[in-house]
């Protein structure tokens, strides 16, 4: 079958990786960068570099280490789970190529978010993403699973409109990269308020629009949100954040003054 | 909905039932679970929204027959049964075919947005094996809209509190409660041998602990990770059903592991270039000059070879991927007809998949998700190149054995507790990690479907089980809880006590290496018995890993050791049950027995764990067995139940061949 590493040239030429670690939550004394060499391969990306840390976990010093410990699942960046800082910014680590992020072979940083509580190493609790779910209820209230024939129709523009709200791997890129959240703020975030705009906008998700504006219209809702845009640049699914926030924004006003009256 | 019954067990706690996986099968499980009123504690490795079903890309099967063509679910059936090679038993693929347009149209009310037609309805496309248009599709990340849609609504669950008999609510007892980031070890039997729970390990805190359930779902999908590098995800060692195996579970079929035959080459992952490509259009070709020196783009019409055009004029590109890949694997290996690399001055082991010809507004909107995969990956433009691509394991049709109760037309008995049973009373599997729906090969886009569809037939028959068990997992004696926690924490801390010289990691490259040459597209007896060898000498080697990591902390390292000792005990059934199998028959194929020998071989393969010797795991293969449920016995055996669509010679020459029987063709 492919054996694309045997027919590959050999090269004698390494990567240095740099990686801020530490042993586990509420360790600070541990936190410490280690270098690490490591032999490049043709089409390598980072996660391949840490996978050769693993089977030989020693220091560019020559110091056998604990191997070096990071999330991942499919590689192919549709999981969210890789999303690291590589070289300071904030993206998946499966689709960091080795030769575009150091084309001259330039060490490559690697550190792990830091707007979400440490686990160690490489890896974060992103929990509290999964919960902001919950709050603003990003579902469609399904009568049941049996078989009520098909769904509302819907034209293939809504499609277009939706599709790309809803490949949202809730990775934390724009948790990270937004300068509104942080341990000291309730800010909820983009990704969650995208959620609310994807629901709304399917025709049995409206039905039940008002509870999730009024979830974002407390402390930590939409109305903290300073409109930097730094979300939308490191969306790594092209998510138009900001486009949604303005929506939402729209439509909570629209629900103070008409949700009422609605009722 | 199914009734509520004893809610609470004598000593007054909430019946739980266990599903291990979020994955479309876990979740389906989970969502029919919750509807009949019954609480459930969901374990997964990762955060269920990350589950491998998310890779997912090119659809799910349903015939709706939206475009007019005579399509229906008795054609889907026999057109999966053939593709299977017939060793499926046909009526649960019955069920499957039958429910699979209420299937998608609970997806559609759940919000997944699958592409549309001009009139708003469902779009479909066509995929391998078929000539229909069955396949809805939400442009090329069909898996990861379906995993979130059921996601959801599991996630809404969470919210909610169980109701007793009497319709009260029980504060604070949410009906899901989720334990993410958490290893399945191992299940709890009693001492009648039942299965009332499961241990599990935080991959947080490390902690190991045992947890009663009145049934467990095993739901832990495919086992890629065995052959190295694949198309599936990382987490995907079958660690869970190996070790349910080892603890007395049937596993069946082991040996028919599908290689797709479209992806690109990598070194960490071999990533799919989905058969929706195929299906929208896409055409595989290599040069006809063996030294062809000019780009893709640049060669003539006249001088390609579209050969599997060529040689199945009726289903050309869209052949079933056992077939495909054998005929790419030719092309490449035998005939060194490969594209040829100026560079290297080689033949490579990768063939052209072409979608130059296609407009580009419609490549965008049904298959942007793919075409961006290969630009990141490859850094060329799929949409001005043809892509490079190679065949690469991608699906496991074997698994746990799993029963299934018959009504007289053929359809299955919903409710029944035998279906989606395995031979251990109280112990289910549903998904990818159960043998159930695929036979010999299974189609594309009927993966999706067969994980969801198990789900509806398990959540169901947990219930009923849950209903009619004579005592509650949780009027069990919490030394038997004990007791198998204490194992679990032992043989874990046997694990951070190795200290011997051989790196795990780099025994499981070993172990893919070999299974990847001598187990996968061509097989020969020769070869096998290297591998078994090889197996071998890895069991042994395994006693001599050391763990350089002892950390409290999401130890990793100590946990691949156990991924991988279970690593090897399933490659070995896999490898086993293909030395054993002296036939071809769908994605096993064996040189020197190039036909199928449905006389000898139209039989199930059951693999029964047959204790360790000397450190290597030992396997027994038996022609059935008896299991007990519910007080009563069910007799097995390995036949097939062939009894809606008969066997015929499987050949894809002639358009239509695949639904002869259903269209009146013969
Ligand atoms: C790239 C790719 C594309 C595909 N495209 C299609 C397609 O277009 N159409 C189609 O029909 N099929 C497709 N398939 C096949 C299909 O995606 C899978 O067969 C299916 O998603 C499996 O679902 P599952 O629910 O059985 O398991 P998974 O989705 O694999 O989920 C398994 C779950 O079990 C959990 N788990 C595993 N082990 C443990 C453990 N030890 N402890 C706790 N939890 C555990 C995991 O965390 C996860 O939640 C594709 C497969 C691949 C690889
Ligand atoms: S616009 Fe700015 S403040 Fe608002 S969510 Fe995005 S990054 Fe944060
Ligand atoms: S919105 Fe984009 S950046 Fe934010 S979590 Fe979702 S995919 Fe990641
Ligand atoms: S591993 Fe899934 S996004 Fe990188």
């Amino acid at each position: 079958m492919s054996e694309d590493a045997a027919k590959s040239p050999r090269t004698e030429r390494t990567i240095r990786l740099e990686i801020l670690r530490q042993d586990g939550p509420g360790q600070p004394e541990s936190k410490r960068w280690e270098s690490f060499d490591v032999p490049w391969h043709p089409q390598m990306n980072v996660i391949s570099a840490l996978m050769q840390i693993q089977r030989n976990p020693v220091t560019a010093e020559g110091k056998k280490v604990a191997p070096v410990v990071w999330e991942s699942v499919c590689l192919e960046e549709v999981c969210g789970a890789c999303t690291m800082l590589v070289n300071g910014r904030v993206r998946q680590s499966c689709t960091a190529l080795v030769d575009q992020i150091s084309p001259e072979g330039e060490p490559i940083k690697l550190a792990p978010m830091t707007k979400f509580p440490l686990v160690r190493d490489l890896i974060v609790d992103r929990s509290r993403m999964f919960d902001d779910l919950k709050k603003v209820k990003a579902w469609i209230d399904l009568d049941g699973s049996h078989d009520l024939g098909p769904g509302p129709r819907q034209s293939q523009g809504n499609q277009d409109e939706a599709y790309p709200l809803s490949r949202c791997m809730t990775c934390g890129c724009c948790l990270e990269a937004c300068p509104q959240v942080s341990a000291s703020s309730s800010f909820i975030g983009p990704a969650a308020i995208n959620q609310v705009r994807l629901f709304n906008l399917h025709p049995s998700g409206k039905m039940h629009a008002g509870e999730r504006l009024e979830a974002l219209m407390g402390e930590g809702g939409i109305a903290d949100c300073g409109k930097a845009q730094n979300c939308v640049d490191v969306c790594p699914k092209e998510i138009p954040l900001v486009d949604s926030i303005a929506e939402v924004s729209r439509q909570t006003t629209r629900h103070l003054f008409f949700g009422w009256l609605l009722r | 909905m199914a009734q509520k019954t004893g809610t609470k067990s004598t000593t007054g706690k909430v019946r739980r039932v266990i599903v291990v996986g979020g994955g479309l099968a876990g979740l389906t499980t989970v969502i029919e679970l919750c509807e009949a009123g019954v609480p459930v504690d969901l374990f997964s490795l990762v955060p269920v929204k990350r589950s491998h079903s998310v890779c997912a890309q090119g659809g799910i099967n349903a015939s709706v027959n939206t475009k007019g063509e005579g399509d229906s679910p008795r054609i889907h059936l026999e057109e999966t049964v053939y593709g299977g090679d017939f060793l499926a038993n046909q009526p649960p693929v019955k069920g499957m075919a039958d429910a699979a347009p209420g299937i998608v149209y609970m997806l559609d009310r759940m919000g997944v947005p699958f592409n549309r037609t001009s009139e708003g309805l469902l779009d479909f496309r066509r995929f391998g094996g078929t000539l229909f248009h069955r396949t809805a599709f939400a442009g090329a990340t069909t898996g990861q809209q379906l995993l979130y849609a059921l996601d959801e609504q599991v996630r809404r669950y969470e919210t909610v509190e169980v109701e007793d008999e009497k319709g009260i609510r029980l504060r604070g007892e949410r009906m899901v409660r989720k334990f993410e980031l958490w290893d399945f070890l191992s299940i709890v039997r009693d001492g009648t041998g039942r299965c009332v729970g499961v241990v599990a390990q935080d991959l947080k805190s490390m902690e190991v602990r045992a947890f009663p359930g009145d049934a467990v779902c095993i739901a832990t999908g495919g086992p890629g990770i065995v052959f190295g590098r694949s198309t599936n995800s990382v987490i995907n060692t079958g660690t869970a059903a190996a070790a349910v195996y080892r603890q007395g579970a049937c596993y069946a079929n082991g040996e028919f592991i599908q290689v797709h035959p479209t992806a690109i080459p990598g070194a960490d992952k071999l990533r799919l270039i989905s058969e929706s490509a195929r299906g929208e259009g896409g055409r595989v070709w290599v040069p006809k000059d063996a030294k062809e020196k000019r780009r893709g783009r640049d060669v003539p019409e006249r001088d390609r070879d579209y050969f599997l055009e060529a040689k199945y004029p009726g289903y050309g590109n869209l052949v079933p991927r056992d077939i495909a890949s054998r005929e790419l694997f030719n092309k490449c290996f035998h005939e060194g007809l490969g594209v040829y690399n100026p560079k290297t001055r080689a033949n490579e082991h990768e063939v052209y998949l072409d979608l130059t010809h296609m407009p580009k507004e419609v490549l965008r909107s049904k298959l942007a998700g793919i075409l961006e995969i290969y630009e990141k990956f490859v850094g060329e433009d799929p949409y001005e190149n043809p892509m490079k691509v190679f065949p690469a394991v991608h699906y496991s049709m074997g698994g746990l054995w799993v029963d299934f109760e018959r009504r007289a037309d053929g359809g299955l008995v919903r409710g029944s507790p035998r279906n989606q049973a395995t031979n251990i009373e109280g112990l289910y599997a549903a998904g990818e990690v159960d043998y159930q729906y695929h036979g010999a090969n299974r189609l594309g886009a009927n993966s999706l479907l067969s994980c969801i569809y198990a789900g509806l037939e398990c959540g169901p028959a947990m219930a009923s089980y849950r209903s009619s068990m004579p005592s509650s997992a949780f009027d069990v004696a919490s030394s038997v809880f004990d007791k198998a926690e204490e194992r679990e924490r032992k043989a874990y801390e046997a694990i951070l006590a190795l200290n011997g010289d051989e790196n795990p990691y780099a025994l499981h490259k070993e172990l893919g290496e070999v299974m990847l040459r001598d187990c996968t597209i061509e097989r020969h007896n020769g070869t096998l018995d290297a591998v078994l060898a090889k197996i071998d000498e890895l069991e042994d080697r395994q006693a001599d890993v050391g763990v350089t990591d002892t950390s409290a902390h999401a130890n990793q390292g100590a946990q691949f050791v156990r991924h991988l000792a279970n690593m090897l005990v399933l490659a070995r059934v896999i490898a086993q049950g293909a030395r054993a199998r002296d036939e071809s028959r769908g994605g096993h194929y064996k040189l020197d027995f190039e036909k199928r020998d449905d006389s000898a071989w139209l039989r199930t393969t059951l693999a029964m764990h047959d204790g360790v010797a000397e450190g290597r795991s030992q396997v027994r293969y038996v022609r059935g067995f008896d299991y007990a449920l519910l007080g009563a016995t069910v007799a097995v055996t390995d036949a097939v139940d062939v009894s809606l669509v008969k066997p015929r010679v499987r050949k894809y020459e002639a358009a239509g061949a695949a639904s002869a029987a259903a269209t009146g063709k013969i």
